[in-house]
């Protein structure tokens, strides 16, 4: 060591870093001692903790690195940076089993409403935000951060741009959901759906979401391959677009620096508009467009099949992200937004159920000829439900786009339904399919611990996928039904609370479904975490006895 | 030299890609936001609106921070069924100074944007300490801890100022009044009634939580609930008039 020590210097990152992170030390204290509410106060201590702890690891980490930062290449061969990869993959899992959890309690709180113990912390309406920010910003956003780090670098043959850039990304990632979590639980929020966070939140996430986006362009810049890859143009039109929906939806003015209350710039039918083109494009291109790098990649490589059409993906890309922006008024439909703007919601919805179902059939395609694999592999098997999931959901989206149809299922637990076949069957399945890739690959097993435990998460999760969306279906028509029913002297049939009633089976049944897909998330967690630790079941190899169908 | 080989030029360009996203996001939004700034036809001309009084503004953001939305809207559509059971079809104007809007997504309760006045002040009270006291088969949460927290006066100045500087038309004079008129709504017998009533025509002056003693977060809930949908009179709406 004394000779690295020689010529060893603090690169500009690493010292400017530092001193970046002990003047926001220094401004949470300040912030804390002059906090306007506790929550900030609360906010303010965990940035001065978390902001010591990153100058600390900062200096720790150049204490024992050597003189030379990790090449970029080894004897020819890219030098990958898994690091950060593997802390997002685990964080996935981590905040996927609690957000799952939550879901679980609030769908038991609206069966059995004593479960909100009427306690400030824990009622369904600070819930319902953790539970909708754990599953997907924290739980898919890390899975989306990790798959992209994986795959940028794989597809260019180049290891991740920058030193510490890749773990700010994936820290200061995870740092703003812990403030937006508790935050949520502590009564802050500015209500504005999927988009809950306060401004200090805000503010971190854009430092951290254009650190990301350079960190990924970056990378792609220094590739060592001609072509970028369809799936890293999916990831860029998700980082790019998501920087643009956040920054237009939460302009807001804050009551007081020292404080976390705010309020947003647009109001009444302009904000309704706003929230409503970022609500449906955190769909767009969180939910989907991310989702769909994962596919384009994770797919081909687990199938050992090429994309079944390339230029189908070309032409699935630009009208996807085109078409999508323009659906958002669809959540507006008979409200006060003007009838212009919601027909124009409505056509785009409808045709966007075409680059949808493209998208499907290449995902789909892409096994030709390799259709036997979801005998014997339930890695795949789970995408490939995935990807059914994503047509159903695709279509199911564009029918209640259409006025009419959404005239009755708008406000109602069909909506709920949607959201979780493609949240649950889309976003979920392709997610474990895809850590179920990941895991083997970065901590180098020859495969997962277990197969047999696949498969019962793949069986598990189905049926309770499968328990939810019917519920819903039901539940949300039947109130959409009862609340436009006439009695034969033209008056109105029931009376809202009868139509709250008459959903408690099929919230309990729901409350079933989500306990299902939270099991099954509990036995994926102890098998990854069995092959982390570099454990093999004992199980017979998979069977070959049956003939592929000719 | 065919399309797709021209689509290269994206395929090995990152800048041009990235430009390439961002132009082709960009035009939806664009078409379906900008015309709601300048389009007159947008918010209707009513008589009446005003921006909510410092309690009712308070109640808002309690309501805010509780996360009503997630379960009451506050849209009433334009369905027969709607109109007959919530009353009035919301108007775009009368959620103006709303921000953000309210309008919510689900209705695990019902909507609310008419609720004002349909229920008595002690009806709420009860309601929101155990709401299965009144309606047996209600599954909503209860919130006995609002009637027992003060309502937090220091801040409520600011609260104004930054509603004002976002486009909500308070005045001097109102912002300069706040905790004296916050104060004065909450108790009838208080001095500055009066001159509150001034200031926010038609505002309601009572002890809304039933306890006269102290000024709770249960009274500015129920401020801002009574207060919903009540400002515009329909009897004296044309819905013609922003025909065009």
């Amino acid at each position: 060591m004394a000779m690295a020590n020689a010529t060893k210097s603090m690169t500009l990152g690493e010292g400017g870093l530092a001193i970046v992170f002990a003047g926001l030390a220094f401004a949470s204290i300040v912030g804390a001692a002059k906090a306007l509410d506790t929550p900030f106060a609360f906010h303010a201590y965990l940035s001065a903790a978390a902001s010591l702890a990153a100058v600390f690891a900062i200096l720790n980490r150049y204490t024992a690195r050597p003189a030379a930062l990790p090449p970029a290449e080894i004897a020819g061969r890219p030098n990958y940076n898994m690091g950060p990869i593997k802390f997002a993959t685990v964080m996935a899992l981590v905040w996927g089993i609690a957000g799952f959890t939550v879901g679980l309690l609030i769908a038991l709180q609206l069966a059995y409403p004593a479960l909100n113990f009427d306690l400030p912390w824990t009622t369904f309406g600070r819930l319902r935000p953790l539970h909708t920010s754990a599953v997907i910003f924290a739980f898919g956003g890390n899975v989306l951060v990790a798959s992209s780090f994986y795959v940028v670098q794989k597809t260019c043959r180049a290891r991740l741009a920058g030193d510490l850039a890749p773990w700010f990304v994936v820290l200061g990632y995870n740092f703003f959901i812990l403030v937006a979590g508790t935050g949520y639980l502590l009564g802050v929020t500015q209500s504005k759906e999927y988009a809950e966070p306060e401004w200090y939140a805000d503010l971190w996430l854009t430092v951290v979401w254009v650190t990301y986006l350079l960190v990924f362009l970056v990378t792609i810049i220094k590739r060592k391959e001609p072509h970028i890859f369809v799936a890293n143009w999916f990831y860029l039109a998700f980082i790019v677009t998501i920087a643009v929906l956040h920054l237009g939806n939460n302009p807001a003015l804050p009551v007081s620096v020292f404080g976390s209350k705010s309020y947003i710039a647009w109001a009444g039918v302009q904000d309704a508009m706003f929230q409503w083109w970022y609500g449906h494009n955190a769909v767009g291109f969180f939910l989907t467009a991310g989702f769909l790098g994962i596919m384009y990649y994770f797919v081909p490589k687990r199938a050992e099949r090429p994309i079944y059409s390339y230029r189908l993906s070309i032409v699935h890309f630009w009208t996807l992200i085109f078409l999508y922006i323009w659906a958002g008024p669809h959540h507006l439909h008979y409200t006060a937004l003007p009838d212009w703007a919601q027909t124009l919601g409505m056509t785009f919805s409808v045709m966007l159920w075409m680059p949808s179902w493209g998208g499907m059939i290449n995902g789909l395609m892409t096994l030709s000829g390799a259709w036997d694999k979801l005998r014997t592999d339930p890695v795949l098997r789970m995408m490939v439900v995935s990807i059914a999931f994503y047509g159903m959901a695709t279509f199911e989206g564009p029918l209640m786009s259409v006025k009419v149809v959404n005239s009755l299922s708008h406000y109602t637990d069909w909506t709920i339904g949607h959201v979780h076949s493609g949240a649950l069957g889309w976003v979920g399945f392709v997610s474990f399919g895809a850590v179920y890739c990941l895991v083997p690959w970065l901590w180098n097993r020859e495969r997962l611990y277990s197969q047999k435990l696949v498969n019962w998460h793949f069986w598990t999760a189905t049926i309770g996928i499968v328990l939810y969306v019917s519920a819903m279906w039901v539940s949300g028509i039947l109130q959409g039904l009862m609340w436009r029913a006439y009695t034969a002297l033209g008056f109105l049939e029931y009376s809202f609370i009868e139509t709250v009633e008459a959903m408690h089976p099929f919230y309990v049944i729901r409350a079933t479904g989500g306990a299902l897909f939270l099991a099954g998330a509990l036995i994926m967690a102890w098998n990854v975490w069995m092959t982390i630790r570099g454990a093999e079941a004992t199980e017979p190899a998979p069977q070959a006895a049956l003939q592929p169908a000719e | 030299m065919s399309f797709w080989t021209r689509h290269q030029v994206f395929e090995k360009n990152s800048i041009l890609l990235v430009i390439g996203i961002l132009l082709v996001i960009a035009i939806g939004g664009l078409v379906e936001i900008t015309p709601l700034f300048y389009l007159k036809s947008t918010i209707e001309k009513v008589e009446g609106l005003r921006p909510y009084t410092p309690l009712e503004l308070a109640g808002r953001a309690i309501y805010v921070r509780e996360g009503c939305y997630t379960c009451h809207s506050q849209m009433v559509r334009p369905l027969r069924d709607e109109i007959e059971r919530y009353g009035h079809y919301s108007l775009a104007a009368e959620s103006m100074y709303d921000h953000p809007f309210q309008w919510g997504s689900k209705r695990t309760g019902p909507d609310l944007a008419r609720v004002g006045g349909k229920y008595s002040d002690e009806w709420h009270q009860a309601h929101m300490k155990d709401p299965r006291a009144v309606v047996p088969q209600s599954i909503m949460p209860g919130y006995p801890f609002m009637s027992a927290t003060d309502l937090d006066l220091a801040t409520i100045e600011a609260h104004m100022r930054a509603n004002r500087a976002v486009g909500v038309p308070y005045s001097e004079g109102q912002i300069a009044a706040a905790t004296a008129d916050l104060k004065a709504q909450a108790n009838p017998d208080d001095a500055g009634v009066t001159d509150f009533v001034k200031r926010y025509p038609k505002a309601i002056v009572r002890d809304f939580d039933g306890d006269p003693k102290r000024i709770t977060e249960m009274d500015a809930v129920i401020a801002y609930l009574q207060v919903l949908g009540t400002l515009v009179d329909f009897k004296l709406y044309d819905d013609k008039a922003n025909l065009r």
